[in-house]
């Protein structure tokens, strides 16, 4: 068998080079990560004529190869270093018919490295709308190379292309343009000096503003002393070097390029119109803010109501079909519940990147970055920090995956670091339920206190983000060359096949990547909720039951299966009374009997639980941190459940419920709320959940960094542990400093 | 100093002369943003920040502080060419 040939796509951003990527691998691909580095890694296997097979690797995109961020380095790097196993045998250079001009400059300097290259003219459906005439033959002469005319809307002109990489041995490696013309004197002392070196790689090395990492070490250190040129000095003869390239590449085009002056241009002046007007613009932007918001809320709801009710039926037949024990538990419990976590947040997911890669695709997404640069900018955040911000109040996992599209590190990294604290839908559960336990139900002007209250609190939310942006500009000292020079690409359908390939992958990159995490972390907690030391917990039944044969059940209990048998007594007569069905007297006595059994099994159980629970290492760790939670005005309860929704704070209905231990479930939040109401503190025999203790619980969810899966994708996008922590750190200790601060107040 | 990118209003064009500034980003330069090529402005942001322009056939936004460092030869007339 042949070797595979190492083929290497780069192109300038927006000329479709994943849409080319995605027509040669289709789902033959795989997305990672360059070792050490956040910069994402596509590759993929194509298939090509006579049997041979290629490695295809997607470069980021840029517009040269003078690099001005980390994604592009890695390209340069990349190119110039033989030794990398990915070190390409050909480089497709992928152009836009549009912007060929332009696209043209990164290929000549492609062709000075000496690495075979076909040049991609890409989205040639457009040629005869905006009136684009090219002479290829003549072009590939000029160019010294060969030429692939694609469409990849179309899909027309793959084949010929997978012919060429197969024939890449025919290419020439000449290079296009001789640059040394710029500085004739100092490339020849640069030649003398290093007489086995290419010159341009040379230059390229000298004059690069991002330091390289691996490549050829030892060549930096003694070119540095030709460097010796001021900085402003490298960049006129750059500047030079540009003009010199764009003489070549416009002297070509004049003969073998041709475009109709008459042929319509007016669509893209027309939407961008609209679309950056100063005030339709904005109201546009907001009404698609609504519908990514309405999807993720409310449309994502059906598919994860159907997620939460097939994995607890699939905990219930594990629980019936396999013989009962810990190894039964483990995967009912622990393993499926786990997996329930992560499987929950997928359609938010997949909506969220379904926006987001449509809004990108049509070139709608440069537009927002335009409309909102300058008012995000005082913040330390730039026009393209507001995607993430707003997906933030859906769920802030999407939201930090969303920041890669800002290039700036240090406005990238404030927007990761921020965005958890916008109220994302977790911490809803847990707002609903302590509004309406302790924010009494009158009006002002019209509007609810408990409806102002959770305005409020997304308000809050928001502001916090925006307030620690800015705190974190000023101190954080990272230095980031701020230009901001943003394409505005033409305005394009998106490509389905695109768009589901983006969807599809960065939903898969969420579910292996952050759910291991979140796998983990139910399972420990599953654990440390079922068992306990002592005999206590191993006792848990015969404990219970002892203790409601002699004292009977808990005071709610008791009072609830009255409540529900008076109910039952009731509609059973009211059926008798219609002739539902007839029943004599010993019969209703039986009924009523066996609904009390029933009832009085489930009460048993769930004080088993509760027991159980309290008695766990769950419950010694919330008994253990009684005096912290203390001041804030919570018992070892809501200890336990503040503790496990360091998780995910929508696991606090759930822990409280089974603390509780009320009816119905997780479900049932009539039941809690009217539980919870009943909790009196024993010390002052006031209720548990007053004003003082509620506003200091919301405000604690509202801050606190409660969520094991945000941490984990922070940490999987800034490649290190310091920023989740110093995340989860600093968050937490304002939560509970302002809770703190917040009940002695109150209270 | 003279007329600059910042000082165009929408639909106008120029001429660009100069760079007031040698550290320019180079990447503008190789978006086409070179001494002798037209520039044409689409449209400018509310706050006169960024400016979002046309030139050599690239549509680009950039800040205003960047737009002050490229100098121009206006083109009077908007119906050059």
């Amino acid at each position: 068998m042949s070797k595979q040939i190492n083929v290497a796509l780069i192109g300038n951003p927006n000329t479709g080079k994943t849409s080319v990527f995605n027509q040669l691998t289709g789902l033959n691909q795989k997305v990672g990560n360059y070792p050490g580095i956040t910069v994402e890694k596509k590759e993929g296997i194509c298939k090509l004529p006579r049997g041979v097979k290629a490695h295809i690797l997607d470069l980021p995109g840029t517009y040269s190869l003078n690099t001005t961020s980390l994604d592009e380095s890695v390209a340069v790097e990349l190119l110039l270093n033989k030794k990398d196993k990915d070190h390409p045998d050909v480089a497709l250079v992928i152009s836009d018919v549009e912007n060929l001009k332009r696209n043209l400059l990164l290929f000549t300097q492609i062709k000075d490295l000496k690495i075979p290259a076909i040049l991609v003219i890409n989205m040639a459906d457009r040629m005869s709308r905006t009136g684009i005439s090219v002479d290829i033959e003549q072009l590939e002469e000029r160019l010294d190379t060969k030429i692939a005319l694609v469409s990849t809307r179309k899909e027309t002109g793959i084949e010929r292309l997978k012919e060429l990489i197969a024939d890449y041995k025919n290419l020439s490696s000449k290079p296009n343009v001789d640059t040394t013309v710029i500085a004739p004197e100092y490339f020849e002392r640069l030649q003398n000096t290093f007489p086995n070196e290419d010159l341009y790689k040379l230059w390229l090395v000298i004059t690069q503003d991002v330091n390289f990492m691996p490549i050829e070490k030892t060549l930096i250190k003694d070119s540095t002393s030709f460097a010796t040129k001021s900085k402003s000095e490298l960049k006129r003869l750059q500047q030079k070097e540009t003009i010199v390239r764009y003489q070549f590449i416009n002297g070509i085009l004049k003969e073998t390029y041709k475009v109709d002056a008459n042929a319509a241009k007016g669509f893209r002046a027309t939407l961008d119109k609209v679309l950056t007007h100063k005030v339709f613009g904005y109201l546009i932007f907001f009404f698609i803010l609504l519908t990514i918001f309405q999807a993720i809320y409310e449309w994502s709801s059906y598919p994860q109501d159907l997620i939460e009710g097939f994995f607890a039926s699939a905990g219930e037949w594990v629980k019936n079909t396999l013989p009962s024990g810990a190894f039964t538990d483990l995967i009912a419990e622990g393993i499926i519940a786990g997996i329930s976590g992560i499987a929950l947040f997928i359609p938010q997911i997949a909506f969220l990147f379904l926006f987001i890669s449509l809004l990108e695709e049509s070139g709608y997404m440069s537009r927002v970055v335009f409309l909102m640069d300058r008012l995000m900018r005082p913040f330390g955040l730039s026009g393209k920090s507001v995607v993430p911000l707003i997906s933030g109040t859906a769920c802030a996992i999407p939201a930090v995956m969303a920041t890669r599209t800002i290039e700036n590190w240090k406005e990238r990294l404030i927007t990761i670091l921020v965005t958890p604290f916008t109220t994302c839908s977790a911490r809803l559960p847990v707002y609903l339920i302590i509004i309406s336990l302790v924010i009494p139900e009158g009006r002002f002007i019209g509007l609810s206190y408990q409806a102002l209250t959770l305005m409020l609190l997304y308000l809050i939310g928001f502001g916090a983000a925006i307030l620690s942006a800015m705190v974190l500009n000023k101190i954080l000292k990272i230095k980031s060359r701020s230009f901001f020079v943003v394409e505005m690409p033409n305005y394009k359908l998106p490509l389905f096949k695109n768009v589901a390939i983006t969807v599809w992958e960065k939903t898969k990159s969420f579910v292996f990547g952050a759910g291991k995490i979140i796998l983990a972390i139910s399972i420990i907690l599953w654990f440390l909720g079922s068992n306990g030391f002592a005999d206590d917990f191993k006792n848990a039944e015969s404990i219970v039951k002892k203790r409601i044969e002699t004292n009977g059940f808990s005071e709610f209990n008791k009072a609830s299966i009255e409540t529900d048998l008076i109910n039952y007594n009731k509609s059973l007569q009211d059926s008798i009374w219609k002739k539902v069905y007839v029943l004599d007297a010993s019969a209703i006595a039986d009924s009523i009997q066996t609904k009390k059994a029933i009832l009085e099994e489930l009460a048993q159980n769930q004080e088993i639980a509760s027991h159980k629970l309290e008695n766990s290492y769950m419950g010694y760790a919330g008994k253990a941190i009684e005096p912290v939670v203390k001041p804030l005005g919570y018992d070892w309860k809501i200890g336990i459940a503040v503790l496990t929704s360091f998780a995910a704070r929508e696991v606090f209905v759930g822990t409280l419920a089974t603390i509780y231990s009320v009816g119905g479930g997780e479900d049932n939040t009539e039941t809690i709320t009217q539980r919870m109401a009943a909790e009196v503190n024993p010390r002052t025999k006031e209720p548990l959940f007053n004003l003082a203790s509620g506003i200091s619980l919301l405000l604690f969810y509202a801050f606190a960094m409660q969520c094991v899966s945000t941490l984990a994708v922070v940490k999987r996008e800034t490649n290190s542990w310091k920023w989740p922590v110093a995340q989860l750190v600093f968050m937490s200790v304002f939560a509970y400093i302002v809770a703190l601060i917040a009940y002695q107040i109150l209270k | 100093m003279g007329i600059t990118v910042a000082d165009l209003r929408r639909g106008q064009k120029g001429i660009i002369k100069e760079f007031a500034d040698d550290l320019l980003p180079i990447k503008l330069l190789e978006l086409g943003c070179l001494p002798g090529n037209q520039i044409e402005l689409v449209q400018v942001a509310p706050l006169k920040d960024p400016i979002y322009i046309n030139v050599n056939g690239s549509h680009i936004a950039i800040r205003r502080s960047t737009a002050l460092q490229i100098e121009l030869e206006m083109i009077e007339d908007n119906h050059v060419l």
